[in-house]
């Protein structure tokens, strides 16, 4: 049974040797081209005179392009139509590509790219907060307000009352493999696009939309990313929509890469936030009512900002459920880069607000800041529900025997369910409970609930209190270095919040040795989707999954995808091709039941073998038979997630399809003499269902927790008051090193099954253990506090600086 | 300028413009991409390769520096099918994510652990003149100039440390 198996990564063998293929490693055909793009170093201003005459003189120069040569739509925004390829009459930040040269290698393209003379009146730039608030320089008419209960009321009756606010930088996404496209014009005015994008689909419309041609004369393949982590769900566009209008003017193949600088100047990062707080808790720690105000800056264009900060408000609960709150969110616009999506997706900032908040009235009311968490949780899962709540085997996955082949009796099997076209997103509302029983603020009742079981697992195996009691004593006996404990919890929602994006299609061909080709709509980022699904094909025919092969993502084979985003890649792409095998494989029970005179709920595939009426073949041997009977061995499949109902504007319904839950908690020390820090230790317990792939998902989680981590501590995004990105390299931009990983890490799978029907049972992964990283904040927190009586007020990213300042103030 | 370069056991004649560096030389010239280019800035360690048995950022030097060299990619150290031990210790431990960073990582493994052998003592090292005791922090330690975004570290350190176990 190749589900659950801890299975290397599709392509390990591949990446190992270098022989697996990235954007910039495809042979190209003689006559290639190459493209960069001429930038504005000004952050705002008008843009007076432009004279390229030095651009086209460079050597290999064949063509520069302007907002004035593109044919069709300048445009790559995915949302807003508010962010033009080139520049036209206006710059909004400094790195917007004014113009685009085409030369006959990479360096001349660069190199031309520096020559263009380019005048721009400056204006006074929109760049912070303050600036923004100033100027009333948003999205939407106003703040986004949510509420539930008086918090008025709530707020005013505490016995204590804690106010406050944190501001949290934003994150270069530094995926290893740079942003890449590579346009290749076919014959009739068609294009194909190779991009290391994680939305096919987007790259396919906007490239149509800039060549006036419908999508079906643009294909879009791609086969792996060097890391996407959300930078490549809509950055990828520009290089993509470059090449290929440059690749029709020229008719030669055109290929784009951003050099690492530029990657930094020009794409969008992780949203910074600042989040205000005003909270009320009684004498036992219960919070009572709670006022956030959200500010973030989203830059000078939407792309994907509203549901970044949408989601930022939908995590503000976190774990705790929340009789009365208001949540206020400011959707800024600066002159910087535009912010887009970052792993979390805006859940990371939400979920670091309220633990900011606990972590506060902890030092506050003087309780240990896990009971206080615990006094606030939502009620647990009912214990009678699938054998959940009370089970505290946590650990991880052993062995699971393979579950038994279903009855496939039932299946409908000729339906063609990808032919969606006249489908319509559903419109019933979920019903909202009416009490404020265990429902969070946007009104979803909170059924899978199972923290407090996960909570109590992760405290004994991490000794939480005898090791909290003896840095108490090792910090009483230290006066220089302090030591530090933090927990954090981690309730995700998963489901794209924009319902109609929850739907996957895939294409399945089995062929008459057996071998079974697999594609679907997922792309592959490392996060091992692939391997996954094809786990899931591999089960779902019986067969060893060295039988399936894994294909590059193409719009061609599986059209109108979602973005490989959301963590939902392998829940959504797995449900599809779930129901493609299942559509074959009843075709082909169907032909046998028939040829051997029984029922179809009696053939069985299973270990790579076909059983019917007591006769015993090779899945080979009865593909072939279905064959020559004439039996379709293609088909589709699609999945829509069902349940899903949310209003955006009123901020109710159920956005999710359930809850992927996980705790850590995290041990620390700092020099108090140079903020130097360093993580000591970290467990972690997380919820991955019943794991597709326990092998995977460990990875998902460690590096999430790094990752989060890095976020909250080296990783520091710096603006110079022109607007101008000061760091814009790895020499002057640090994220996490081997070195910076805890030397004793024990993370363990939280061994049980969705609730929710997902695809056998499994939870994603790929985002929620990224809020892991918040325990390191909380404990470096924690190591400050132990300098003095004041609460230290650390902000993020906790830096060395941001450490001694935090010191500075515990002292008083 | 001409250039003669061993790579990989086998001879390569480049003509290329001298300011070529041996990254470009490798990927824009002689079709070797196996050799990755993360951040050309000598920062990454994602272009990692070994020269004359040590290990160098082959964005930040010239290939026609290196004429007469012996150089070994990835390529050179096994193909699928014929990995070396290091090689199929990152693929027992899923020693990456996204595979980017793979192949420096395991050029920069490589000579490491002959630096180890060699007895050269790292920043961590307790005893600078003795054998190095391959501990986890050694490992780190030696390992950080070599970014990994998807964080795969710890597998990292264990394929390492398990492939030198199996030497000894």
């Amino acid at each position: 049974m190749s589900v659950a198996s801890p299975l290397p990564h599709d392509s390990a063998a591949l990446h190992v040797t270098g022989t697996a293929r990235y954007i910039d490693d495809l042979p190209v055909p003689a006559g290639t081209l190459h493209l960069a793009f001429g930038l504005s170093e000004v952050a705002c201003g008008a843009i007076t005179s432009v004279d390229l005459d030095a651009v086209r003189a460079a050597p290999g120069v064949v063509m520069v392009l302007t907002a004035d040569d593109l044919p069709f739509a300048n445009d790559v925004s995915p949302s807003n139509h508010d962010e033009p390829l080139l520049a036209v009459g206006r710059v909004h930040y400094a790195g917007q590509p004014i113009f685009a040269v085409v030369a006959d290698s990479h360096l001349n393209a660069r190199h031309a790219a520096r020559l263009g003379q380019i005048k721009i009146a400056a204006e006074t730039p929109i760049l912070t907060v303050e600036d923004a608030l100033a100027a009333n320089s948003r999205f939407e008419d106003g703040p986004r307000i949510w509420t539930k209960g008086d918090v008025g009321t709530a707020l005013s009756g505490a016995a204590h009352r804690i106010k406050g606010r944190i501001d949290m930088g934003g994150q270069e996404h530094f995926y290893l493999e740079g942003q890449a496209a590579l346009a290749l014009p076919q014959e009739g005015g068609d294009m194909t696009v190779h991009s290391s994008t994680q939305h096919p689909t987007e790259i396919q419309h906007k490239v149509a939309e800039a060549l006036g041609v419908p999508m079906h004369a643009v294909r879009v393949e791609v086969r792996r990313m060097g890391g996407g982590f959300g930078g490549k769900e809509s950055q990828g566009n520009a290089l993509a929509v470059a090449c290929a209008v440059a690749a029709r003017a020229t008719g030669r193949p055109c290929k784009m890469r951003y050099d690492r600088d530029d990657d930094m100047i020009v794409t969008g990062k992780r949203h910074d936030f600042r989040i205000d707080y005003d909270a009320g808790f009684d004498e036992g720690g219960r919070l009572l009512g709670v006022d956030f105000t959200q500010y973030t800056r989203c830059g000078w264009a939407m792309d994907l900002s509203l549901p970044v900060a949408d989601r930022a408000m939908l995590h503000s609960d976190n774990a705790y459920l929340l009789d009365a709150c208001r949540i206020t969110s400011h959707r800024l616009k600066t002159h910087t880069q535009s912010a887009t999506a970052f792993r979390g997706f805006g859940g990371p900032q939400g979920v670091l607000g309220i633990e900011r908040v606990m972590d506060h009235a902890a030092h506050v009311l003087g309780m240990d800041p896990v009971a206080l968490r615990r006094v606030n949780y939502y009620a647990p899962m009912n214990a009678a529900t699938d054998g959940a709540g009370g089970h505290v085997a946590g650990g991880l996955s052993a062995p699971r025997p393979a579950p038994p082949p279903e009855d496939i009796s039932k299946t409908e099997s000729e339906a063609d369910l990808t032919s969606r076209g006249a489908q319509t997103v559903a419109d019933d509302r979920v019903a909202v409970p009416e009490a404020a029983v265990n429902t969070t603020p946007y009104g979803m009742a909170v059924t899978d609930f199972i923290l407090d079981a996960m909570t109590e697992s992760l405290l004994a195996t991490s000794d939480y209190h005898a090791r909290k009691a003896a840095i108490a004593d090792w910090n009483a006996a230290n006066p220089l270095l302090k030591r530090g404990i933090g927990f954090s919890p981690v309730k995700f929602g998963v489901s794209f919040t924009l319902t109609h994006l929850n739907q996957a299609g895939a294409l399945v061909h089995v062929y008459q040795d057996g071998s079974v080709h697999l594609n679907h709509g997922g792309t592959e980022m490392g996060q091992g989707l692939f391997q996954k699904v094809a786990q899931v094909a591999a089960a779902r025919f019986g067969i060893d999954v060295a039988q399936v092969k894994i294909t590059a993502t193409d719009t061609g084979k599986v059209p109108n995808t979602s973005a490989t985003a959301a963590s939902s890649g392998a829940d959504l792409n797995g449900m599809a091709v779930a129901n493609a095998c299942d559509i074959i494989r009843a075709r082909i029970a169907e032909h046998l039941a028939d040829a051997h005179q029984t029922a179809v709920a009696d053939v069985q595939f299973a270990q790579g073998r076909v059983r019917v009426g007591g006769k015993d073949m090779s899945f080979a041997e009865a593909a072939m038979l279905a064959y020559q009977a004439r039996v379709s061995l293609s088909a589709t499949g699609f999945y829509k997630t069902p349940d899903l109902a949310w209003d955006r504007v009123k901020g109710q319904g159920r956005p999710f399809f359930y809850f992927a839950q996980g705790a850590a908690v995290t041990e620390v020390v700092i020099d108090t003499l140079t903020g130097e820090n360093r993580i000591l230790r970290c467990d972690i317990l997380h919820d991955a269902g019943d794991s597709l792939n326990p092998a995977l998902d460990l990875g998902q989680i460690e590096g999430g927790y790094v990752q989060g981590a890095g976020w909250l501590t080296t990783e520091e995004l710096i603006w110079d008051d022109k607007g101008r990105l000061r760091t814009h390299a790895p020499s002057t931009y640090k994220i996490p090193a081997c070195g910076d990983r805890p030397d004793v890490f024990n993370v363990a799978l939280w061994d049980q099954p969705n609730p929710a029907a997902t695809i056998y049972r499994s939870k994603a992964v790929g985002e929620p253990p990224f809020m892991h990283g918040i325990s390191a904040f909380a404990a470096l927190g924690d190591a400050v506090a132990a300098c003095g009586p004041v609460w230290p007020d650390l902000q993020a990213p906790a830096t060395p600086e941001a450490i001694l300042a935090a010191v500075k103030r515990a002292r008083g | 300028m001409k250039t003669s370069l061993t790579i990989n056991g086998t001879e390569h004649q480049l003509d290329a413009d001298s300011r070529t560096t041996l990254l470009d030389a490798l990927r824009n010239h002689l079709d070797l991409t196996g050799t990755k280019k993360g951040c050309d800035h000598g920062q990454c360690g994602a272009c990692t390769l070994i020269v004359n048995g040590r290990r160098i950022n082959s964005c930040l030097s010239l290939a026609c520096m290196h004429d007469g060299d012996e150089i070994t990619t990835i390529e050179g150290l096994g193909q699928p099918g014929n990995l070396s031990d290091l090689q199929d210790a990152f693929v027992k431990h899923d020693g990456f994510q996204c595979g980017y960073c793979t192949p420096g990582q395991i050029c920069s493994a490589t000579a490491m652990l002959q630096e180890v052998k060699d007895g050269w003592p790292s920043h961590v090292s307790a005893d600078l003149t003795g054998d190095v005791d391959l501990t986890n922090a050694e490992i780190s330690e030696r390992m950080s100039g070599n970014l990994c975004r998807c964080a795969a570290y710890p597998n990292i350190v264990d394929a390492i440390r398990e492939t030198a176990e199996g030497r000894k």
